[in-house]
């Protein structure tokens, strides 16, 4: 067991446990709180495969943003935060055949597949290729998207003006 | 350097541990013993009085006496807090902090790591600060805490923008993110420095550096606010709030707040100096070439870098016992309306400068 593999377990260890926590814990804001851990494992994950931009953009935009933002919301939504969610068993057999034939295909596809495993160059860096195919091949999506967004936006910014009238 | 410890230790992974703990133990702890003393007698010293004089010669064994006695301290846990997160929050906030410690270059034998996208990472890893603060407010169970937390977290995230639309203005022109790379090619005389128009001669440099000192002064303003310093300290207003989003917190956990609060602001000033200012490139030239002593260049790199850090960690103080706060309405009119704009035109001049 080589260096990688044990900052690989160690990653997938927090993510798991952590999702582990989101999925099963009572409380929102707890759930809200241990999504920075998964975010965070998924992008260790990403760095140790050689996407360091990926996951730098994993953890600004997922930390910083997407959880900052729930977080704001559960917090100043009035109540939500002492509301007890209903996670009881129910339903226990349907749930165990659906589970249990989609790991069932999981695995499958899994062990059936035949991975490349050839030992690929890791890159130094992906920000100078990745800016160059994004501003080249792919400068008509790239545009679009800032176009969207930059609809999303003015459209908040109309939504959250509109009170007054 | 890693390379180094690897033959030292004959193990990659105590090698890394020991290069990762490296800048905590020689630098940030040091450092916060010395800038908490420095706070209190620049603060005294504008305020027309002594500061601390008692412990030690001029009062300079009083950090020390006050960890003896944050270690002292009762550990105290409020009945209704939220134990687990209340617990977990400073060392999230820590670790946050510490974390953008990896990318920057102390001397050029030293930077914990070499990844190309050093800049972005430290932009990214300040997140994880805005969440443990707002964790450490949430999980106190105090109106103080949370009102804190709730503004501390708003203001991070609106002053990220202009940080980061300045930032992506000097990335333009030198071309990396490596915080690195940015310090080498700034080369060892002031004139070469990023605010100076960057090391290449011609039309391009002086068209530049009206533009850079625009971007430095938006970057340093912004910064401020990032670290929740005044005036922009409302995270914290004691007159309003107590002490914040860490009121709650005693002993050895509030000084773990604190000690993140001292990296921080070491850390936005090496920032600023390594990309505006050289990094740890010297301004005169360096002695050891001069005498043709090779190994003495990365301590005078470590020295002119620590001064240069030093000198902004000070004009922060100075700021701070100089400038009333701001309002809340006033810190957010401040960043949307002027910053952000500023920044932006800005932007668009350097890149159509950088086009000549």
């Amino acid at each position: 067991m080589n260096i990688y593999d044990i900052i690989f377990y160690l990653f997938a260890i927090v993510t798991l446990v952590s999702a582990a926590f989101v999925v099963s814990t009572k409380n929102i804001v707890h759930a809200a709180f241990f999504l920075i851990f998964t975010f965070f494992g998924v992008a260790g994950l990403y760095i140790l495969l050689g996407a360091d931009f990926i996951g730098v953009v994993q953890i600004l935009v997922y930390v910083g943003g997407i959880l900052i933002l729930l977080l704001f919301g559960v917090m100043l939504t009035n109540k939500i935060t002492n509301v007890e969610i209903r996670s009881g068993t129910t339903q226990i057999v349907p749930a165990l055949i659906g589970v249990g034939l989609f790991a069932g295909i999981l695995v499958l596809t899994m062990v059936s597949t035949e991975w490349k495993s050839a030992p690929g160059e890791i890159p130094f860096t992906t920000a100078y290729s990745l800016g160059k195919v994004l501003l080249t091949d792919f400068v008509l999506i790239f545009e679009l998207l800032g176009i969207l967004l930059l609809i999303a936006l003015i459209g908040a910014a109309s939504i959250a003006r509109r009170e007054k009238e | 350097m890693y390379e180094i410890l690897t033959n030292i230790f004959n193990s990659e992974i105590i090698a890394i541990l020991i290069a990762a703990f490296l800048p905590l133990f020689l630098f940030i702890l040091p450092f916060a013993l010395f800038a908490v003393y420095l706070e209190r007698k620049v603060s005294a010293f504008m305020q027309d009085r002594l500061g601390p004089m008692r412990t030690g010669p001029y009062g300079v064994l009083q950090t020390v006496a006050d960890i003896l006695k944050l270690i002292q301290k009762e550990d105290i846990i409020n009945k209704d807090a939220d134990k687990k997160l209340f617990n977990l929050a400073p060392v999230l906030v820590f670790a946050g902090s510490y974390a953008a410690f990896a990318a920057i270059p102390f001397t050029s034998i030293y930077i914990g790591t070499s990844a190309d996208i050093g800049l972005f990472f430290i932009l990214a890893i300040s997140s994880l600060v805005v969440a443990g603060i707002l964790m450490s407010g949430w999980a106190s169970n105090n109106k103080y805490s949370l009102l804190g937390a709730m503004r501390s977290a708003a203001q991070i995230i609106s002053y990220e923008i202009p940080t980061a639309l300045v930032i992506l203005s000097v990335v333009m022109i030198t071309g990396t993110l490596s915080l690195n790379t940015m310090s080498e090619i700034q080369t060892a005389y002031f004139w070469n420095w990023t605010i100076f128009g960057g090391a290449e001669w011609g039309i391009q440099k002086i068209l530049l550096i009206p533009f850079m000192i625009v971007a430095f002064v938006i970057f340093y303003i912004s910064s401020l606010a990032e670290v929740n310093r005044t005036p922009f300290d409302i995270p914290e207003a004691e007159s309003e709030l107590v002490a914040g989003y860490h009121t709650e917190y005693s002993g050895m956990k509030f000084a773990i707040f604190f000690l993140a609060e001292y990296a921080n602001m070491f850390a936005v000033s090496a920032i600023a100096a390594s990309i505006f200012f050289g990094g740890y490139q010297s301004p005169f030239g360096y002695f050891g070439n001069l005498i043709g002593l090779e190994w003495l260049i990365p301590l005078e790199q470590l020295f002119w870098f620590t001064m240069k850090g030093l000198f902004f960690v000070f004009v922060q103080m100075w700021l701070r016992w100089t400038l009333p706060r701001l309002r809340v309405d006033q810190l957010m009119t401040v960043c949307w309306k002027y910053l952000i704009p500023y920044a932006f035109v800005n932007l668009i001049i350097i890149g159509l400068i950088s086009l000549i």
